[in-house]
């Protein structure tokens, strides 16, 4: 029994999103998504140039983190796969682009066209590997599962370094990105720009996965999450369906690694390192599970928290020898404190918690215990 | 031919340790279900407290006595304090309160001790007894190898043969049932949490000494090899971890004395798949995973 | 079924305004006048740096940041240079090159900082060199002897400290050729540009064939016994090492275990006795003859008069840290910072504080010579030999200079010169 159990058991199901998997109405869904999508981007095109270069440095990280996380909830939430492995598959992501922008750039090649050519050819490789990873993990469960995974976000960092004269080892390679078009005004500020890249592929991408998981598909998803053995009754092809859930989950995390790389206009395997699987991983689940919402949230708390705790200890005043010792140390003990209490006090992540708020704010009487 | 022997001998002395620590995971994993990525981070802490009490008394074995000791108390502590009160629905959520855990104890530890590397002291000399010119066990070695079979064996006799051992088992298996029965299945899953975590804790001893020091993230890399040990034979079997480990000590040593350290963690991922792709549950499985 | 079109709503509209509720605040006290120099008023310079102060790589490096802010609370308590205060701003990037990236785009973007200074590591620095260059950022003295620091072409206002491995590794093999005649010498380095470059500049010497056995080790990888028992049974009488002092003491230990003892030879990476001693703990005294490499004053120096101010100044202002050759290095940084700060003279701009580098001529506490100038943007240039006697680590022979091309290596004669005797530099 143990080994085959899917990472979310029935009891949790039956009162979280059941209510999503019954339409309330028919819609055209592709029209709504869109319409959100857009007015998303209208909103984030103001705040683009309402806050400072480096806000929109760090929402253009969020909007990279939020292609891997939201890849990563589709997988592990509505398919019940785990993976600890998608900090190996931003990195695949980040060299393909990385290795096809210096193609280009040794070439003397030049032209707007070749960013989205080398994102597109990052989601590719990354599938590729995506694939071969998920026709191995569909056949495995649980911690076996995340054994598997585990291992290939330990090996892809280090393969770098076996292949230094492809990779460059740990120094990594850089990634030559052009600046922002002339027409844009000779002072167009580069953060802005980046942020505008980052937005719109994440934009796509979030269209493409809300899509996907109101679609049929979406339903095979759920269906083999829920019960391996119904969902073959049902007519399901179990391992067809989780393969192409880890394709789809690698291809946004791909995605976002070379966005990341685009950022950072550098890639090294210390930023792809086992942490950042770990850390994807932790900001799905509190950000709330299963949930595009959710992915929000935690792409969002993965750069908002190291930051917000970092500003708080710069606000005590220590002395020196005290202040060596909790520089760099307090802020991730506040991380960690902050995981095991919302973990404890909302297991289902901060969008659960919206949503029971919201619920119970509408329905005028206090919160249901779920 | 004797350096076959030689990096042969290397790697079992490490796969003990990591053979030690695999059962610790696999010791928790029966009795809760739960992959306890905090047991790195507790087994370093326990190390601290040695290295507090032998600083202190100038004796390895007290300090070792408290390692095993906080080891101990660490597992019942997180089980009482923290884990009871995480909603185990989904088993991702003690996964992530764990690697909370993570990030708490290794800050802890950095913010009371620093983040330099502290000597680690050995009860016996490391240096290697040579037959005929070719350096073979030191007697550090086969301490090792005693602590970790003594260990191996007094745990097989305590599920096997012991009235607790029994009820732990049976907690751990039908939690339900043992309740009626009148088994305290919350006890029993504290003993288990604190048993595993001193078994960490002994290995954390064992192996810190051959390693940087103690630090930290000392334990980080034994974890990942650990775990991994684990889960080749089978996280639901002891002796799986046992032979796990002492695969995964082998493999490390012939890979990096044959081809190259870079190339461990590719090793590492190939044995993995090549277990798991035959036997999905791991090696010593006894449940057959469904065919898909 | 709207929810999740509501939920993505109220996401975007909540960090819209949080977000600019952040950006108004942070824009309120940056406006200080146009055309002014970021970072640079009447009364204060804020300069800042990236240096892992948690996770494995931190140890010892995590004190080189705390030893260059005492320096300046030194300077800053004497007047301060040209009448302004030194502000350091300390970021942990954990040497992983993600979190550089995000607390160095804090440091220029946020903290409006002047200059970054002494940002540490390769992988993690080289990540931001294209960010600091395009924000005319200058990128003083980086802590580390890659030679990628060194391209005045493509990274104009980048400057390496360090004497760069290959450098290093010259005067080395040099040591060994010289004193050592026809041993067989062995090399273990890092599997990266530290052990590459080391190797390289060792082969330069000794000659292609001239290095028996070479294995090189991974820092995700703590069992060095294969490398070492391929070096026994190689029959290596003089292991040269490129590592960072975990792995000089993993592998001095692991020989000692085999019973195995040659000539160690060791990079100024991971030749700091105390760092070694302290992680041996019993087993220190394997350190004994070990020969190492330093261009600064050795900590333990105390009648240096370079040694006696850090140390004083460690006191005052650094709560009396631990002092090691960390502590050297970063209160080294910290003068030679401020000795170009005067150079650059009173009317501060990046520009200027880059050219006053460039122009060169920079003598502090270093035992070989700065090499500055147009066409050189490398640190230092040379090194002198160490060795423990006694569990006491010394200086021992002359300085040794050369460069990282098939030049000579050359003793350097030039004498050191004490601080002056209020410990700050006055403009030259």
């Amino acid at each position: 029994m143990s080994a085959t159990r899917a990472a979310v058991p029935p009891r949790q199901r039956a009162t979280g999103q059941a209510r999503d998997e019954i339409p309330a109405r028919r819609g055209s869904t592709l029209l709504r998504h869109l319409a959100v999508v857009l007015v998303a981007g209208l909103l984030l095109l103001g705040l683009s140039y309402a806050v400072e270069p480096f806000r929109n440095f760090q929402l253009a990280t969020v909007a990279a983190y939020l292609c891997a996380t939201a890849g990563l909830t589709v997988l592990t939430g509505l398919n019940g796969q785990l993976s600890l492995g998608h900090g190996a598959l931003m990195a695949t992501g980040a060299y393909t682009l990385a290795l096809s922008q210096t193609a280009f750039a040794d070439r003397g090649v030049t032209g707007g066209w070749l960013l989205p050519v080398s994102l597109a050819a990052a989601a590719a490789v990354t599938v590729c590997v995506g694939a071969v990873v998920g026709v191995a993990a569909a056949r495995l469960r649980g911690p076996y599962l995340a054994g598997v995974t585990l291992a290939v976000a330990v090996v892809v960092p280090a393969l770098t370094v076996t292949f230094d004269g492809v990779f460059n080892g740990e120094q990594g390679l850089s990634v030559p990105v052009e600046p922002p078009p002339l027409g844009l005004g000779p002072y167009f500020p580069y953060e802005r720009w980046q942020f505008w890249i980052a937005a719109a592929v994440t934009l796509l991408v979030l269209l493409l996965l809300a899509n996907l998981v109101r679609s049929r598909y979406g339903r095979t998803f759920r269906a083999v999450r829920d019960d391996e053995v119904a969902a073959r009754l049902a007519g399901i092809h179990v391992a067809r369906t989780q393969v192409l859930a880890f394709v789809v989950s690698a291809a946004t995390a791909g995605l976002g690694g070379a966005l990341l790389a685009v950022l950072a206009q550098s890639v090294s395997p210390g930023a792809f390192s086992l942490t950042l699987s770990l850390f994807l991983l932790m900001a799905v689940v509190i950000g709330g599970l299963g949930r595009l919402a959710g992915a929000v949230w935690g792409a969002v708390l993965l750069v908002a928290l190291p930051d917000l705790s970092h500003s708080v200890t710069e606000q005590l005043a220590l002395s020196p020898a005290a202040a060596q010792r909790l520089e760099g140390n307090l802020p991730l003990a506040i991380f960690g404190v902050t995981l095991v209490v919302v973990m404890i006090v909302a297991p289902g992540g901060v969008q659960g918690l919206l949503s029971r708020l919201g619920r119970a704010l509408l329905a005028r009487r206090p919160g249901r215990r779920s | 031919m004797d350096r076959f022997v030689f990096l042969t001998l290397d790697g079992l002395s490490r796969g003990a340790v990591y053979a030690a620590f695999a059962l610790a995971l696999v010791l928790i994993w029966r009795a809760a279900r739960v992959v306890n990525f905090a047991q790195g981070a507790m087994a370093v802490a326990a190390a601290y407290v040695a290295y507090g009490v032998s600083a202190a008394t100038g004796s390895y074995w007290l300090g070792f006595l408290a390692a095993l000791a906080a080891g101990l108390l660490f597992g019942a502590v997180v089980d009482r304090a923290v884990m009871r009160y995480v909603d185990h629905a989904s088993p991702l959520n003690p996964v992530i309160v764990a690697l909370g855990l993570v990030l708490l104890i290794q800050a802890v530890l950095g913010m009371v001790y620093g983040s330099e590397f502290r000597p680690a002291g050995t009860p016996f000399s490391r240096g290697a007894l040579t037959v005929g010119g070719l350096a073979l066990l030191s007697p550090y070695d086969l301490f090792v190898f005693g602590a970790v079979g003594v260990v191996v064996a007094a745990l097989a006799w305590v599920f096997a043969r012991t009235p607790v051992g029994l009820r732990m088992r049976a907690a751990a298996f039908a939690p339900e049932v043992s309740r009626l029965l009148g088994v305290n299945v919350g006890g029993m899953l504290t003993l288990g949490w604190a048993l595993a975590s001193g078994v960490g804790a002994l290995a954390a001893m064992l192996v810190i000494p051959t390693e940087l020091g103690l630090h930290p993230h000392a334990m980080d890399l034994v974890f990942v090899s650990a775990f991994t040990a684990a889960v080749v034979g089978g996280l639901d079997s002891p002796p799986g971890a046992v032979v796990g480990g002492l695969a995964v000590g082998l493999l490390l040593s012939y890979v990096s004395g044959y081809a190259g350290s870079d190339r461990t963690p590719l090793a590492v991922l190939v044995l993995l798949l090549a277990v798991l792709l035959v036997r999905p549950g791991g090696l010593f499985a006894t449940v057959t995973a469904r065919r898909v | 079924m709207h929810r999740t079109a509501r939920g993505g709503l109220a996401i975007a509209t909540s960090i819209a305004l949080l977000v600019s509720a952040a950006g108004c605040g942070g824009d309120g006290d940056g406006g200080s006048g146009r055309g002014s120099v970021p970072g640079v008023t009447d009364t204060e310079i804020v300069v800042g740096t990236h240096m892992p102060l948690t996770g494995p790589a931190s140890a010892g490096y995590s004190k080189i940041a705390p030893a260059t802010k005492a320096y300046f609370d030194f300077v800053n308590a004497n007047g301060g240079v040209h009448g302004r205060k030194i502000t350091y701003k300390i970021m942990d990037d954990g040497y992983n090159p993600a979190t550089t990236q995000q607390v160095v785009r804090q440091l220029v973007l946020q903290d409006k900082v002047f200059a970054i200074l002494n940002g540490l590591g390769t992988p993690t620095h080289s990540g931001v060199l294209d960010f600091l260059k395009s924000n005319r950022v200058p990128d003083l003295f980086v802590a580390s002897g890659s030679r990628t620091w060194d391209q005045p072409e493509k990274y104009p206002s980048t400057f390496g400290f360090n004497p760069d491995y290959t450098v290093e590794g010259k005067i080395l093999a040099n040591h060994v050729k010289t004193a050592l005649p026809g041993r067989k010498v062995c090399f273990l380095g890092q599997d990266d540009d530290f052990g590459r470059d080391s190797l390289a500049g060792v082969e330069k010497v000794l000659g292609a064939g001239g290095v028996a056995v070479k294995q090189t080790y991974v820092t995700s990888n703590t069992n060095v016994a294969p490398q070492i028992g391929a070096f026994k049974a190689g029959g290596c009488q003089v292991v040269v090492l490129a590592t960072v002092p975990g792995f000089t003491a993993l592998s001095i230990g692991t020989a000692a275990r085999l019973d195995f003892r040659p000539q160690w030879v060791v990079s100024n990476v991971g030749a700091d006795h105390p760092t070694l001693a302290k992680q041996l703990g019993q087993a220190a005294p394997l350190l004994e003859g070990l020969i190492g490499a330093n261009y600064l004053p050795m900590q333990n120096a105390t009648t240096d008069p370079w040694i006696q101010l850090f140390t004083k100044v460690n006191k005052e202002y650094n709560g009396d840290a631990p002092f090691d050759g960390n502590t050297v290095y970063g209160m080294a940084v910290g003068y030679l910072f401020v000795q170009v700060l005067l150079a650059a003279g009173k009317d501060l701009t990046r520009e200027s504080v880059v050219e006053a580098v460039r122009r060169g001529g920079y003598q502090g506490p270093g035992l070989a010579p700065l090499r500055y100038s147009t066409t050189d943007h490398s640190g230092y240039g040379g090194q002198r030999l160490t060795r423990v006697t006694g569990g006491v680590q010394s200086y021992f022979g002359p300085a040794y200079e050369t460069d990282e091309g098939d030049g000579a290596v050359r003793e350097y004669t030039a004498t050191t010169t004490p601080p002056p005797a209020n410990g700050v530099p006055t403009a030259s």
